[in-house]
């Protein structure tokens, strides 16, 4: 029979998932034998949802699938894994100080009476590292002595051992360099030939070109697009991950933008963050954009000194003055403050009272000689409790009981009583409902009309052309870009966030 | 109506916070009252002024090293040198009064001084190279012993009755020691609850990275914290050269668990962000309550430090308890 009228291997049918919100729905899509099927789409449009449920790490809320013919419904990533479907997550999964060998037959060590077999393990790992290129390299050596790239092949070759009929690639090349990831198209190309159909998740679109048959894009959980790569352009793909154009804005109220408050130039560390420079003013929302990774958490932390920069100047002030910071608290004595990403991680004492938390960093305010006041503890929380509405029980409320929007509102709220003239907030509607989510524009909007200047990272596109400014663009580390209200688009700033990838791919 | 729900809101949290702190200081009563009843049936002899100031005597030294422990757990921290450098208190200043002829109030001060130095050893090893406590504290009480030894020649060095005072009964039983103790323990408690430091303390064993985000430096109160731990411990060594007379360098080997079983039993948590003073006093209560019960039921030294060493993980077990039905709440 002709290969065209072969089954597919893997078949998607109305697929779905919703948590709070649904995050994907309606997916129909087909893989087959020996292509490599392109997925991309912007941050949050649902890659990695849906990888994750072909791969069994999350059961989908709807839908069904079916694999070589049969119903498929892993119930877990063992299982599917058990059956041929296998993933490479973005983050390794090593255990640094074990060798190649014992990473790759961790769960089937060859054994005799207990004791590991090290000849066979040998000789096994050696011919699984041949399938990915890795013939040249010891099998003994820890995996820690090698470079990031040869740990992705590793972790590829691990997902090949036994049978693999469905391979998914996360962002495999979001660390490699540019002859690493030769390499490891070299491999895809291989192994698609042996007839493994390959899910390649990527935001670069010219890998996509080299690599993919077919391209599929989605946006905000729908599947908007499945078509053969040679027919698709890469201002037709940005388009179509971009959608529609969303002119709107949030109304933040009567606010007089001055003069500047902040001033950023040159600021450096490592390759994560490469030469940013820019200007926020008084009364001023700043957006940054960007992909996962693109740099924008590590630009905020360098700008509050939580790490130390390797070159740059942060200047604060009317007119900005040069500062040095190195460390948050001196930051904070600038006037500086960093609402975090990571809320619970970072920003909150899960287990204490809401009272306890906005006092945090507050207590100059609130004590005397070294002794806090409780009464003016309680009077502070009660006043930001109100202000905020943060829905809760009362200030001795523990915040771990709290949603994620009154979370977050509880780690804004300590840092209004004091005299900072800069905010910094990294996704700050991150994990909270729309209802919510108004709540912090409004903050924002507030904060503005105060004469702060603001910087606001988000993942969010459109969010950011709701209620921001300007929006500066990170791509790779740097500033690709800042567009103002007048002169930016979805696809501008979509395009201005993949810039700094192209130019690596050249290199 | 809205005006009211708001304005009423806060006092049922409030109540039911206080109620749980409440219950906690309950339970442990109600434990070491259980402990006393069974010794009291178990023992003719336990009530009776012999075994009472045998507690009495005891507190004082255990109750002041684990308040400075208490301080050390709450901040996800641990100092097994406590011990050792109660001994190389004591024998510094037996030194300084033997071989200096210093008057007793200098040789305690420096006793104290060689002992605050030693927390301070360990808190800024711990917090410049971020090496967990536990270890280096581990190496600490390896010197401090050494040092003991080599002070004293290995040899216990009799002082005389210069801090005798300390351990004589004032009034019931009651010596100027046990006040010490009792004024530690009130002002930690206040400390803890109540100022800026004791609020650092907690939020930095809850996360130390919230912490330093919200602009505080959290190192200089850690190292604090071992500073006033080691203080302790020569405070506490003062206690003991009042009722022994002497300084041996042996002193306090093996202390270290007890003092840190007495505030687990208390209910602080090993994992750091949450303890009390108080429940640190009703821990060591229990801890010599139950040394001084089994002493007069005649259990032998095994068989109490395999009754107490099942108390220690039935508490921490407990511990795990607390903690998750904490987290599990959030």
């Amino acid at each position: 029979m002709a290969a065209p009228l072969e089954s597919p291997v893997l078949a998607l049918d109305g697929v779905g998932k919703t948590y709070s919100q649904p995050v994907l729905a309606g997916v129909h899509l087909e893989l087959h034998r020996g292509e490599v099927l392109a997925l991309t789409g912007e941050n949050g449009a649902g890659k990695s949802t849906l990888s994750r449920i072909i791969a069994g790490l999350e059961p989908p809320s709807v839908g069904n699938m079916h694999f070589l013919g049969q119903p498929w419904a892993p119930a877990s990533r063992r299982a599917a894994e058990a059956a041929g479907v296998r993933m490479v997550l973005q983050e390794l999964n090593l255990l640094p100080t074990l060798s190649i060998a014992e990473n790759l037959f961790l769960e089937r060590l060859p054994q005799r009476l207990g004791w590991v077999n090290r000849r066979r393990l040998r000789e096994q790992a050696r011919d699984a590292m041949a399938r990915v290129g890795l013939e040249q390299l010891d099998p003994d050596t820890p995996v820690a002595h090698l470079g990031i790239g040869h740990q992705q092949m590793v972790e590829i070759a691990r997902n090949l051992i036994g049978d693999c009929r469905v391979l998914i690639l996360d962002e495999p090349t979001a660390m490699l360099t540019g002859h690493e990831v030769q390499r490891l198209f070299a491999q895809v190309q291989r192994l698609r030939a042996e007839g493994v159909a390959l899910v390649y998740i990527s935001h670069r679109l010219e890998e996509l070109a080299q690599l993919a048959q077919r391209v599929a894009v989605l946006r905000d959980g729908k599947l908007v697009s499945v078509q053969s790569m040679a027919l698709a352009s890469e201002a037709q793909l940005v388009k179509l991950m971009a959608g529609r154009e969303l002119g709107e804005r949030i109304d933040l109220g009567e606010r007089r933008i001055g003069a500047p408050l902040l001033r950023v130039e040159g600021l450096c560390r490592g390759q994560k963050v490469r030469d940013v420079s820019f200007e926020v003013r008084a009364g001023e929302l700043f957006g940054i954009s960007g992909l996962i990774g693109a740099g924008r958490t590590e630009l905020l932390r360098l700008m509050f000194g939580a790490d130390r920069a390797d070159a740059g100047r942060v200047s604060l002030g009317s007119p900005p003055q040069p500062v040095r910071l190195r460390s948050p608290r001196e930051a904070v004595r600038n006037g500086l403050a960093l609402i975090s990403e990571d809320r619970k991680g970072e920003g909150l004492l899960l287990t204490q009272s809401i009272a306890v938390n906005i006092a945090l960093g507050n207590f100059a305010e609130l004590s005397r000689a070294g002794w806090m006041n409780n009464a003016r503890e309680q009077a502070l929380a009660q006043r930001q409790i109100a202000a905020m509405r943060i829905r809760c029980a009362g200030p001795a409320q523990m915040v771990g009981e709290l949603s994620g929007g009154n979370q977050q509102k509880v780690v804004i709220g300590r840092w209004l009583e004091r005299q900072c003239q800069v905010l910094l907030f990294d996704e700050p509607t991150r994990g909270i409902d729309v209802g919510a989510k108004f709540d912090i524009y409004g903050l924002l909007g507030q904060l503005a009309r105060q004469g702060k200047a603001l910087v606001i990272v988000s993942s969010d596109l459109r969010e950011l052309m709701l209620v921001c400014d300007r929006i500066g663009v990170m791509s790779n580390g740097r500033l690709s870009g800042i567009f103002d209200r007048d002169h930016w688009s979805q696809d501008a700033l979509l395009d201005a966030a993949l810039a700094g990838y192209r130019t690596k791919e050249t290199a | 109506m809205k005006t009211t729900t708001a304005g009423q809101a806060p006092a049922p949290a409030r109540h039911r916070a206080s109620l749980a702190v409440l219950g906690t200081y309950l339970g442990l009563a109600a434990a070491l009252l259980i402990l006393i009843v069974l010794f009291s049936c178990l023992s003719s002899h336990f009530w009776s002024y012999s075994t009472f100031s045998t507690i009495a005597n005891q507190i004082p030294d255990l109750m002041v090293l684990a308040v400075g422990m208490t301080f050390v757990l709450i901040i996800g921290g641990i100092d097994l040198s406590v011990g050792s450098v109660l001994a190389l208190a004591a024998s510094a200043l037996s030194v300084a009064i033997l071989s200096w002829g210093w008057g007793p109030l200098p040789a305690g001060l420096l006793g104290l001084a060689c002992a605050a130095l030693a927390g301070t050893v360990t808190g800024s090893i711990t917090v410049a190279w971020r090496i967990p406590s536990f270890i280096v504290s581990l190496g600490v009480l390896e010197m401090a012993r050494g040092a003991a030894y080599q002070l004293t020649g290995s040899r216990t060095a009799y002082i005389g009755d210069a801090y005798a005072w300390l351990a004589d009964p004032l009034l019931w039983g009651i010596s100027p020691a046990f006040l010490i103790a009792l004024a530690v323990t009130v002002l930690a408690q206040l400390v803890l609850t109540r100022s800026v430091f004791g609020r650092q303390l907690i939020g930095i064993g809850t996360n130390e990275e919230a912490v330093r985000l919200a602009g505080i430096d959290p190192r200089p109160s850690k190292v604090l914290v071992f500073t006033v731990m080691g203080l302790l411990a020569g405070v506490a060594a003062l206690f003991q050269l009042s009722r022994l007379e002497a300084a041996d360098p042996n002193a306090g080997a093996g202390l270290e668990l007890q003092v840190i079983a007495a505030v687990v039993i208390g209910g602080t948590s090993l994992m750091g962000g949450r303890g009390s003073v108080v429940s640190t006093f009703f821990g060591v209560l229990i801890i010599s309550v139950l040394a001084a019960g089994l002493a007069q039921v005649g259990a032998n030294e095994p068989t109490k430090r395999i009754i107490t060493g099942a108390v220690i993980v039935i508490a921490v077990v407990l511990d795990t308890y607390r903690t998750r039905r904490a987290r599990g709440r959030g």
